[in-house]
């Protein structure tokens, strides 16, 4: 059992400065927007956890890929990993896009294909650890979640054009303001930078836990392998 | 030698069940495969049957390696388990008949009729499998297995379930398929039956061969001690 | 037995590919062996009837299907019906071949693993379309609706395609989990939302005559859909069934 590598140790690091940061910006340095007020700090969070969502979802679908080519496990636990924390993700998405309608708009949910399709994302993900719950077997477990992954990634393009043109040809009454984040306001360069700088805290927030999580996924299976090994 | 295995290992997750079992069978020869329950019978004959893959080692059944010449593999194979892997709302025939079309196999009509014909069910070929006994539908499935004329038969504890008749209509068709110099590899919980059947008797226990021996070296009446040395020195 | 020569086991090896005339003629086993099984029992069909005729009752009571609203939800209501039914027939369909072993006896025979998955596949569309011809008169009876549009039934046809395709697929997975039946719905509708969204637009768009060029966009979308989930779930299936 090694203990924490010591590019995690700065990366965590790295990773929490660059958070603070970026909260510092969101309040301090951006400025405050006309229409919106306060609520529309939110955005710049909202946007980088959606981004990072579907980053998650990508890797897991290319784990799966990889898993289903070589067999090798560790590919397993990036799936599931990457999944767990864009679950996690999408969520806050979901959370603070409904924020940002409660104050766009005054209520609390849009039928906007971003925020919609996230809510599909979040369903594929509660499936897919449904998926998982009901197998025994690890390998077959671990190929299943892989094919589901898969699949569901390639769906969810599909879902979201499908829910785009759904739109364009009934708009829907509530929030027709327009498709959530993008076009509502200009931004202005200090709002583009704290909108940058979010995407890329977030993207490194994500390879940190994900890098966290695998650990503790290889750290399970070493367990279960011992504990196997003195039943045996 | 028609079936050769070669340090084979089988994982599932992070448990082992076989480990590097070495196995071969010449040509014609009734291999009895027994031993203690979890031993890895079952799992070494879905290996064998191409239903489940190698983790590590090489299998290679009548010149034909698995997993990757796997459909070579199952054109010379016939497989029973204790599942009868049969239809139940279709009739003998029409089970007999799609099997037969799955497999390919010329003069399929022919075929058929002789194979209800040795397995004792001709006068039930439109009958519906689920008004079968279970001694019937096993017959049946012996009747599926060798409907392609295999050269490697596999038999996965065929008697479970049987009562006394059954299991002897059983052996009788068992001592026909093997007459017709099939190789047959078979596990069995039932010593007994096995001793009148096989000409060889292998041990798997934990995962591997721990003995092996030749009809002709032993008193098939001694066939329960040599079992119970065989497992207490494992 | 002889040994084997060089030259014999290279003439075996090559036939021993399954060649493509094989593969129909396994793919068609599969699918009449299915029918002709049904045909007998009849259970799958008639759960699946039964069921799709009890949802079009309680959607009357919990929508009011007055003639105005009818036109704008017929769509809906019909494919909700498909859906929920579809699930039925797609259980059942994967559970019969696991219950007895018989995908065992599947996969030993000598072909493709896809021909399994096409021939599960073919039979699954035919049941759902099936019972899809029989809810659509009685639809259309209960309500004066005239369903026997040639647009509807198209936009019905490759729902049903793509819908099956995804489906079997994963049906296959859910018959080899603890939850079984409760999961198949639970893993098919989130990868079906484009279906479902995609027929209902086409379905009203035919039924209210709307102009074919918007409708376009719908058909499209089911089109590229079928095409991608029946090429993906068929190069995944090995996957699931293999151990």
């Amino acid at each position: 059992m090694e203990s924490k590598p010591r590019m995690l140790v700065i990366l965590d690091v790295i990773t929490s400065l660059l958070f603070l940061t970026a909260v510092g910006m969101v309040f301090f340095y951006a400025p405050l927007e006309a229409v919106m007020g306060q609520v529309q700090r939110v955005f710049y969070f909202h946007v980088a956890n959606a981004w990072v969502g579907m980053l998650g979802f990508m890797v897991a679908a290319i784990s799966g890929i990889a898993y289903l080519r070589k067999g090798d496990r560790k590919w397993d636990i990036v799936g599931l990993s990457a999944i767990e924390i864009s679950f996690v993700f999408f969520f806050t998405a979901i959370v603070s896009g409904s924020i940002w309608a409660r104050g766009s708009w005054g209520t609390w949910w849009t039928w906007d294909p971003r925020l919609t399709t996230a809510a599909i994302c979040e369903l594929v993900y509660a499936a897919y650890f449904l998926l998982r719950q009901g197998i025994e077997d690890p390998d077959r477990r671990a190929r299943f979640g892989a094919v589901y992954a898969i699949l569901s990634f390639i769906s969810v393009p599909l879902t979201f054009i499908s829910i785009r043109i759904f739109r364009t040809i009934h708009p829907v009454i509530i929030g027709a303001g327009g498709s959530g984040a993008e076009g509502s306001f200009d931004m202005s360069p200090r709002m583009l930078h704290t909108f940058i700088f979010s995407l890329i805290t977030f993207s490194i927030i994500f390879a940190d836990l994900l890098w966290h999580r695998i650990r503790l996924g290889k750290l399970a299976e070493e367990a279960e392998n011992l504990r196997l090994k003195t039943l045996q | 030698m028609i079936i050769t295995v070669r340090k084979l290992v089988k994982r599932f997750g992070l448990k082992t069940v076989l480990r590097g079992m070495d196995f071969s069978v010449a040509p014609g020869e009734f291999v009895a495969l027994l031993g203690p329950n979890g031993a890895g019978k079952t799992t070494f004959l879905r290996i064998l049957a191409s239903l489940s893959r190698p983790t590590i080692g090489q299998v290679s059944i009548a010149g034909y390696s698995l997993p990757h010449q796997a459909a070579a593999v199952r054109r010379r194979l016939g497989v029973v388990s204790h599942l009868p892997l049969l239809y139940g709302d279709l009739t003998a025939d029409e089970n007999l008949r799609f099997f037969a079309r799955m497999y390919d196999i010329p003069q399929a009509d022919k075929r058929i009729s002789d194979v209800l014909e040795m397995v004792g069910l001709a006068s039930r070929r439109r009958d519906l499998v689920r008004t079968f006994s279970r001694g019937m539908q096993q017959r049946l499935a012996i009747g599926r297995a060798v409907l392609h004329d295999p050269e490697v038969m596999l038999f996965d504890e065929p008697h479970t379930g049987l009562d006394q008749d059954a299991c002897q209509m059983l052996d009788t068709v068992l001592q026909e398929v093997a007459a017709r110099g099939r190789t047959v590899v078979m596990t069995s919980h039932d010593l007994a039956r096995v001793g009148d059947l096989a000409s060889r008797f292998d041990i798997l226990s934990r995962g591997v061969i721990t003995s092996s021996i030749q009809r002709s070296e032993i008193d098939p009446n001694n066939l329960l001690a040599y079992y119970r040395q065989a497992i207490a020195e494992a | 037995m002889e040994p084997i020569s060089q030259a014999e086991k290279q003439l075996t090896r090559k036939s021993s590919a399954p060649g493509f005339g094989q593969f129909i003629r396994a793919v068609s086993a599969i699918i009449w062996k299915d029918l002709a099984a049904e045909l007998r029992s009849r259970e799958l069909l008639s759960a699946m009837l039964v069921f799709a005729l009890l949802v079009i009752l309680i959607f009357n009571f919990a929508l009011e299907l007055d003639a105005s609203t009818r036109a704008a939800v017929t769509a809906g209501v019909l494919w909700v019906t498909f859906a929920f039914a579809g699930t039925l027939g797609l259980n059942r369909s994967m559970a019969m071949e696991k219950d007895r072993g018989c995908l065992d006896g599947l996969l030993l025979a000598p072909v493709d693993r896809s021909a399994i998955y096409f021939g599960k596949a073919v039979g699954n569309l035919i049941f759902m379309l099936i019972v899809e011809a029989i809810v659509l008169p009685v639809y259309s009876v209960l309500y004066s609706v005239n369903l026997f549009n040639p647009g509807l039934l198209l936009v019905i046809l490759l729902g049903s395609i793509g819908y099956v395709a995804v489906g079997t697929l994963l049906s296959s997975m859910a018959v080899q989990t603890r939850t079984r039946d409760v999961l198949l719905p639970v893993l098919l509708f989130p990868l079906v939302i484009p279906i479902l969204i995609a027929a209902v637009k086409g379905s009203t768009g035919f039924l209210q005559g709307v102009d074919s060029v918007d409708i376009r966009p719908w058909i499209n979308l089911l089109l590229v859909y079928d095409v991608i989930f029946i090429a993906a779930s068929f190069m995944v299936f090995d996957y699931i069934v293999e151990e």
